[in-house]
């Protein structure tokens, strides 16, 4: 979005735009050591004798809900402007799902 | 001459609305499909009402009475009630938000031959061996056991393939009224049918697929060895159950949301004051939206999902209440004090505030978990929808259909027999309905072809039967207005109504093909009455006037769907004959060599050019 401003000069905001690129790169490349932290995190919790698996597939389960928010908010820039419809729409995709699933594993088989 | 003004003949209309991505040529598609089939659902319920006339009688019995009431249940909601509400959101949202088209004109068509083509095959089981009969909602614990014929197979495909085709209405219209709105039309300025539609469309995006599975699930078990629903093999025949009301109680609101969409316009025209609450309408609107999807298990309270499932949903249903009375005050407040016109759509809109609130309290009287172990499957729930579907829906769009059929078809439907058919049709849905409420509470059974005498039940029913005639001849009247209409009726001015508020009014009737010669600029809700109110005539531009870009029509969504109803053919028989497997991969090769085709071709539609715009616009065409 940054990039796209339709101001006649490109040149107007140039060293902003610098520091911001600079900035988001940043976040990027914390994002991405941090996404793989998670993912050994969650390997080892499998492997480690200890974790019952009640508490190891929640945890990875929660694990992943984490790399996907950094996916869509630092790789997909919905923490942009602009990016409100798409959030409301997958937000209230996921709220449906979830109903859907917790109602079937709370009514229907248990 | 322009190509765009040339007088054609029989076979060039038809071609043209076979190819035609044109939005406004959509409706009438959709308006004209969806008649047809709700003229078939009118004439199933009156052969059930003949049956139920009196005690013991044997006019449609046993199985065949179970196929017409599945059909007429299924046709009506899928095939009837969805397509003209498309053709309603088809004829106006574009033009209400000041937009050329809508945002994917091929998938708008598409979508129409998808529902057409699913509709026909649904249809086509009458004259092979036997329809669906195991009610609209085809429970899999009795679905999977209709084996003597292979109506659940036309059921499940069928709806399947229109299925497809309503959510590509669905995302179509998000798409439009997100990105194709004129400028200055903020979302707190659109029409409330706009915003109707929006919800709506959200509601067909999430709703859709829910169903969509289930009906592979249920294609599996019947077609192809599947258990999913089978409890000997380890399935679960509840699934289904929550699968369907996933999707059917929002359902209920995709359909009805639009019709409180028609009736907002419709008050505030015809009241000429400003929709009253307009924002706590948008809000109410939005949250009997999300309410709608918590809701769905009230359906299933004598399932056995326990006291406290029953609770919650008992409690959350109640809840949708809420909004729906602040819509029903601010419908009421738009009159008070408004200047108004009893016009025919004004007399459904009347009548439809307590008809729809007599529903809603059936609503929340059923809602109510211990006692609707009482109303189950009884004749109390067949008078509490057909409130809440008639009273609502139905009337909406017969509302909907005089109010805008100026704008579709160039000409004014005839006021008297209008209102002729509103008596005839507000009488008899009364007559028809009021009395079931009692029948139920007596205890008379649903979806029972028969009773016997001597339990107090005959002139219930002889009642119910006579009003369901009153609205077979109104529904007669509605043709002949039509029929006299499209012959002499008196040209349509583009404020066809005198008192019109929102875009659509600002442009011919019928609008010219581009809809606005220049893009307008809004400045307000009711943006054309704003414009009135100053003393003009026309719209601000918000643009110079050009070439227009308009896209090309195409045949290929026609076979497309074309392809997917011969392979429903080929997959229902594949178990039965040796030829069902290879037509079902020619039916399939078909629809995908055509996506193929769409995919490779370039279309880059085609400009009408300026010259040709004013050409139009000076014969008429106003924009």
């Amino acid at each position: 979005m940054v990039n796209q401003t339709n101001s006649g000069n490109e040149r107007v905001d140039l060293a902003y735009r610098r520091r911001k690129n600079a900035e988001e790169m940043k976040h990027q490349v914390i994002s991405f050591v941090l996404m793989i932290l998670l993912t050994l995190i969650s390997f080892a919790a499998v492997g480690y004798d200890e974790f019952s698996h009640w508490f190891s597939i929640p945890f990875i389960l929660l694990l992943a809900v984490v790399q996907v928010a950094f996916q869509l908010y630092y790789f997909m820039h919905m923490s942009h402007k602009g990016h409100e419809l798409p959030a409301l729409f997958i937000y209230a995709g996921v709220f449906v799902a979830f109903l859907t699933v917790w109602a079937f594993v709370t009514v229907v088989w248990w | 001459m322009s190509t765009l003004a040339r007088k054609k003949g029989v076979g060039a209309v038809i071609w043209d609305y076979l190819t035609t991505v044109d939005h406004k040529k959509i409706a009438h598609l959709y308006l004209i499909a969806g008649g047809l089939f709700f003229i078939m659902g009118g004439i199933e319920a009156l052969l059930i009402r003949i049956q139920l006339a009196k005690p013991n009688n044997d006019f449609l019995v046993g199985g065949l009475y179970n196929q017409v009431l599945t059909m007429h249940g299924t046709t009506m909601i899928f095939l009837a009630a969805m397509p003209l509400v498309f053709a309603m959101m088809n004829a106006v949202v574009p033009i209400q938000i000041g937009a050329r088209d809508v945002a994917f004109p091929f998938l708008n068509a598409l979508g129409f031959w998808l529902f057409f083509f699913g509709g026909l095959f649904l249809n086509c089981s009458w004259f092979l061996g036997g329809a669906p009969d195991a009610g609209w909602t085809s429970y899999a614990s009795l679905s999977l056991e209709s084996k003597a014929t292979h109506g659940i197979d036309f059921y499940v495909l069928g709806l399947q393939i229109s299925g497809f085709g309503t959510i590509m209405g669905g995302i179509n219209f998000l798409v439009t009224i997100i990105n194709m709105r004129a400028p200055g039309m903020t979302y707190m300025r659109m029409p409330m049918f706009v915003w109707a539609t929006f919800v709506t469309s959200a509601l067909i995006l999430f709703a859709f697929p829910p169903l969509t599975v289930g009906f592979i699930f249920m294609m599996m078990d019947r077609l192809f060895g599947g258990n999913f629903f089978n409890p000997a093999a380890g399935g679960n025949t509840i699934i289904w159950e929550h699968l369907f009301w996933i999707f059917g109680h929002p359902e209920v609101y995709i359909l009805v949301l639009p019709a409180f969409g028609i009736f907002s316009e419709i008050f505030a025209t015809f009241s000429k004051k400003r929709l009253f609450g307009y924002s706590s309408m948008v809000f109410a609107t939005v949250l009997i939206g999300f309410l709608g999807f918590m809701v769905w298990a009230h359906h299933m309270f004598t399932t056995g999902m326990g006291p406290v499932a029953n609770a919650i949903f008992a409690v959350a249903t109640m809840a949708i209440a809420v909004p729906t009375g602040i819509k029903i005050f601010n419908w009421l407040f738009t009159m008070w004090g408004g200047n108004i016109r009893f016009t025919t759509p004004m007399h459904y809109a009347v009548a439809f505030i307590p008809s729809f609130v007599m529903g809603g309290v059936t609503g929340v009287m059923n809602a109510a978990a211990a006692a609707d172990y009482q109303y189950h499957d009884s004749y109390f729930v067949v008078a509490h929808f057909h409130y809440v579907i008639v009273g609502g829906v139905v009337f909406a769009l017969l509302a909907g259909s005089h109010y805008w059929w100026p704008k579709m078809f160039g000409k004014m439907l005839n006021e008297t027999l209008g209102k002729i058919t509103f008596w005839l049709f507000f009488i008899g849905f009364h007559l028809t309905f009021f009395i079931q409420h009692f029948l139920g509470l007596m205890g008379m059974p649903r979806r029972v072809f028969t009773y016997l005498p001597n339990q107090g039940w005959e002139t219930g029913n002889l009642i119910s039967t006579i009003g369901a005639f009153f609205m077979a001849a109104a529904t007669v009247i509605l043709l002949i207005n039509i029929v006299i209409t499209t012959v002499k009726g008196e040209k349509a001015e583009a404020d066809a109504w005198g008192d019109g508020r929102t875009l659509e009014w600002a442009v011919s009737s019928p609008p010219p093909v581009y809809n606005f010669a220049q893009t307008p600029l809004v400045r307000g809700l009711d943006a054309y009455w704003i414009e009135k109110m100053e003393g003009k005539k026309e719209l601000t531009p918000a643009e110079p006037l050009g070439d227009i870009h308009m896209p090309n029509s195409s045949f290929l969504p026609f076979i497309i769907s074309f392809g997917l109803f011969v392979a429903a053919f080929g997959f229902t028989y594949h178990n039965d004959h040796s030829w069902g497997l290879p037509v079902g991969i020619i039916g399939l090769l078909i629809t995908f060599g055509s996506m193929f085709l769409r995919s490779v071709i370039d279309d880059h539609g085609f400009h009408i050019h300026k010259e040709e715009v004013l050409e139009l616009e000076k014969k008429g065409a106003k924009a």
